[in-house]
């Protein structure tokens, strides 16, 4: 084991730790507001960075996948009270239906965006995205403009309210559970063909791989982590409208994953808390008041521009120059530079 | 594969034929009526469509355009629609006046004070565009992902400084009176506004003259050489990067010109950006990136399905129209990934 990989170790070991322990340390509010937050657009950041370092996809539909389960459990939970069909269900089974309806519609949007990579994916993902805020924003069915409310998290995680702790430690639970999946996935024989056709699908093609089914396998298999982010979202915000998956979001989500590094899944939650802080606390300054989304793309900007790898590739580069450096952790090729011809096999 | 695209070509013929069966005989219950009993609405949704066709194309032409001899992905294209359009809002309001609550009507304006808004709000936007090829793009050639994260970045601080500087009230620009009128088309009755004529005129005006400006001109033979073969281009001396230049700036300037259309078609508000680049975005990817006569078909594809599914589905379901631009670039994307004019790069 490299001195590298120790520090890498050592660091997320301690962040872990630090995460277990946060609501002994830090207040209600940081918890329960700011990290949970974290936590869930961690997790939707990481599905968008499993997909870009993994497959080469850099998908912009990931917010609207965690928007359908959210709007699909909303719809099914909810009694009364509110826009959407308030069909009463039991919490849990509409988890389930939540996630089976997201991977579905993953699937269809796979199969019809992955025969193209690069800026074709990103631009055939976005507009996936658009149409899902747009339909959710006309059909009044089962949503509207206004969104769904009063969605509670069931009994032993919510009132909400009153346990914000008890949210939290679920986030936390199914983050690391996420993030170990993932790890697992992209080692196994599915993970490694999913490397191959990144990097060469016309040779994986010809050496008898489906290159389309395995992004649209990818593709769906990141929709569940994307999902269960969205199951979160909704249990903690307790409503949900066409605006929480709107552009802005979109590009939120695409943010916090190139702040964290597009090809590092821990950058994910880095991302996310760097967002969120930032979010948070950049209201109170003088200058930047109400104009967040300025600063936002101010950082953004210069991310891309001095750094494409995010913060990740910065603290890399940062260990090279300290002498830490041994073998380099697996990279796949940086998503700035992934090929983006079509690969129309 | 082949398959499947022999099937998606057979499933599409039978389905534009159901709804072509569908609008002229049997829909009932929508809010016109089957085609062979009201032919005057049918024909008045169909300008409605062409019409529309007329302004995604004058905005799609200039995406198209900019992708098909950078490869970049304007995300700022939206954006700069609606800059476009505030600046020519601005412009007339400054030389007529604030007028009442509502804004201007036509009768106040002459087209003098429509015209010249217009022009410039388009000339600032190719040089606001210029700008940013200059500054940010043109160090960055050839890595598309980072360039198309670069422009989102634009987009973002764009649309934040757009709502602050002028309001989340959606308003509109005033036509002049000398267009805004009703013209009598002498078939089955329909009286029909002179501004969607209009519209569709300025349409074909800008698809000509950059047809003539790419087949005919110099700098228009150097763009289509470019977009084959860049380097070849470099190396025989010819100044590509001044090309890049005028091309950024004139895919730029259709923003903001059908912008300043746009805004006095409709209106203009946060999130109008998003709108208009999710219009250029299906248009270019159904007509297929970088082709003009792409942009075309795809731009009346677009303009046709929205209008007629607005108004030949069932009156309840009206709302569902949305679902019809997502089956239209399903069904594109199934039988041609690369759009019906696209070729491999």
């Amino acid at each position: 084991m490299t001195t590298r990989s120790v520090v890498d170790r050592a660091i997320g070991g301690g962040a872990l730790a630090l995460a277990a322990l946060a609501p002994l340390i830090f207040s209600d509010y940081w918890v329960g507001a700011l990290l949970t937050q974290t936590l869930f657009l961690g997790i939707v950041a990481s599905s968008l960075i499993f997909l870009s370092a993994y497959g080469g996809m850099v998908s912009l539909a990931q917010v609207a996948l965690y928007g359908i389960a959210g709007f699909v459990l909303g719809n099914v939970v909810t009694n009364g009270n509110t826009k959407g069909l308030n069909l009463g269900w039991n919490p849990w089974l509409a988890v389930v239906l939540a996630i089976a309806v997201t991977v579905l519609v993953a699937v269809l949007f796979g199969l019809l965006a992955s025969r193209s990579v690069g800026i074709y994916f990103l631009m055939i993902t976005l507009t996936f995205g658009v149409i899902a805020n747009l339909f959710f924003g006309q059909v009044t069915t089962f949503s509207g403009f206004g969104g769904i409310s009063g969605i509670p998290a069931p009994h032993p995680i919510g009132p909400v309210d009153e346990h914000p702790n008890r949210l939290y430690y679920v986030a936390l639970v199914v983050s690391v559970l996420v993030y170990a999946l993932l790890r697992y996935v992209v080692r196994t024989p599915f993970g490694l063909t999913l490397q191959g056709v990144r990097d060469d699908p016309v040779r994986m093609a010809s050496l008898g791989y489906n290159v389309v089914l395995h992004r649209t396998l990818a593709f769906a298999f990141a929709a569940v982590v994307a999902a269960l982010a969205g199951v979160l979202f909704v249990w903690w915000n307790g409503h949900i409208d066409p605006a929480s998956i709107d552009l802005s979001a979109m590009i939120d989500v695409l943010v916090i994953a190139v702040i964290g590094g597009l090809y590092r899944l821990e950058g994910a939650w880095l991302g996310a808390f760097v967002f969120v802080m930032l979010n948070n606390y950049s209201r109170q300054i003088d200058f930047v008041g109400p104009r967040f989304h300025t600063l936002i793309g101010l950082v953004f900007l210069a991310i891309v521009l001095v750094s494409p790898a995010g913060l990740a590739g910065i603290w890399e580069r940062a260990q090279g120059a300290l002498g830490l450096g041994g073998g380099a952790a697996p990279q796949p090729a940086t998503a700035a530079e992934a090929p983006t011809r079509d690969a129309d096999v | 594969m082949r398959g499947l695209r022999h099937g998606g070509l057979g499933l599409t013929l039978v389905l534009v034929l159901l709804m072509v069966v569908w609008v002229l005989f049997l829909a009932r219950g929508t809010t016109f009526g089957p085609a062979v009993d009201n032919p005057k609405d049918f024909l008045i949704t169909t300008l409605n469509g062409v019409t529309a066709a007329g302004l995604y194309f004058v905005v799609a032409s200039g995406f198209t355009l900019i992708f098909g001899l950078m490869r970049v992905v304007n995300m700022a294209h939206g954006a700069f629609f609606l800059l476009g359009g505030y600046i020519a809002l601005k412009l007339q309001r400054h030389w007529v006046g604030e007028g009442a609550v509502f804004g201007l009507t036509s009768d106040q304006v002459n087209l003098r004070n429509w015209v010249l808004p217009t022009l410039i709000g388009a000339l600032l936007v190719g040089a606001v565009g210029l700008g940013m090829q200059q500054a940010f793009l043109r160090w960055n050639q050839g890595q598309e992902l980072r360039q198309a994260l670069i422009t989102i970045a634009i987009a973002i601080i764009l649309a934040d400084q757009m709502l602050a500087h002028f309001g989340g009230v959606a308003q509109d620009i005033a036509w002049p009176g000398t267009l805004d009128r009703f013209v009598d088309l002498r078939v089955a009755g329909v009286q029909y506004t002179t501004t969607r004529l209009f519209i569709l005129g300025l349409a074909i005006a800008v698809g000509l003259a950059l047809w003539l400006w790419l087949k005919k001109t110099r700098t228009g033979m150097v763009i289509r050489a470019g977009v084959d073969d860049r380097q070849m281009v470099s190396a025989l001396g010819i100044n590509i990067q001044l090309t890049f230049a005028i091309a950024f700036f004139v895919g730029s300037a259709l923003a903001g010109l059908g912008g300043a259309v746009g805004g006095s078609f409709a209106s203009l508000a946060p999130g109008v950006d998003s709108n208009w680049l999710l219009n250029s975005l299906v248009v270019v990817i159904i007509g297929g990136m970088g082709s003009l006569g792409g942009a075309a078909v795809g731009s009346l594809l677009l303009g046709l399905t929205t209008n007629f599914a607005a108004a030949y589905l069932p009156s309840d379901y009206t709302y569902y129209s949305i679902i019809f631009t997502f089956i239209l670039l399903a069904i594109v994307l199934s039988v041609r990934p690369l759009g019906l004019f696209g070729k491999p790069a």
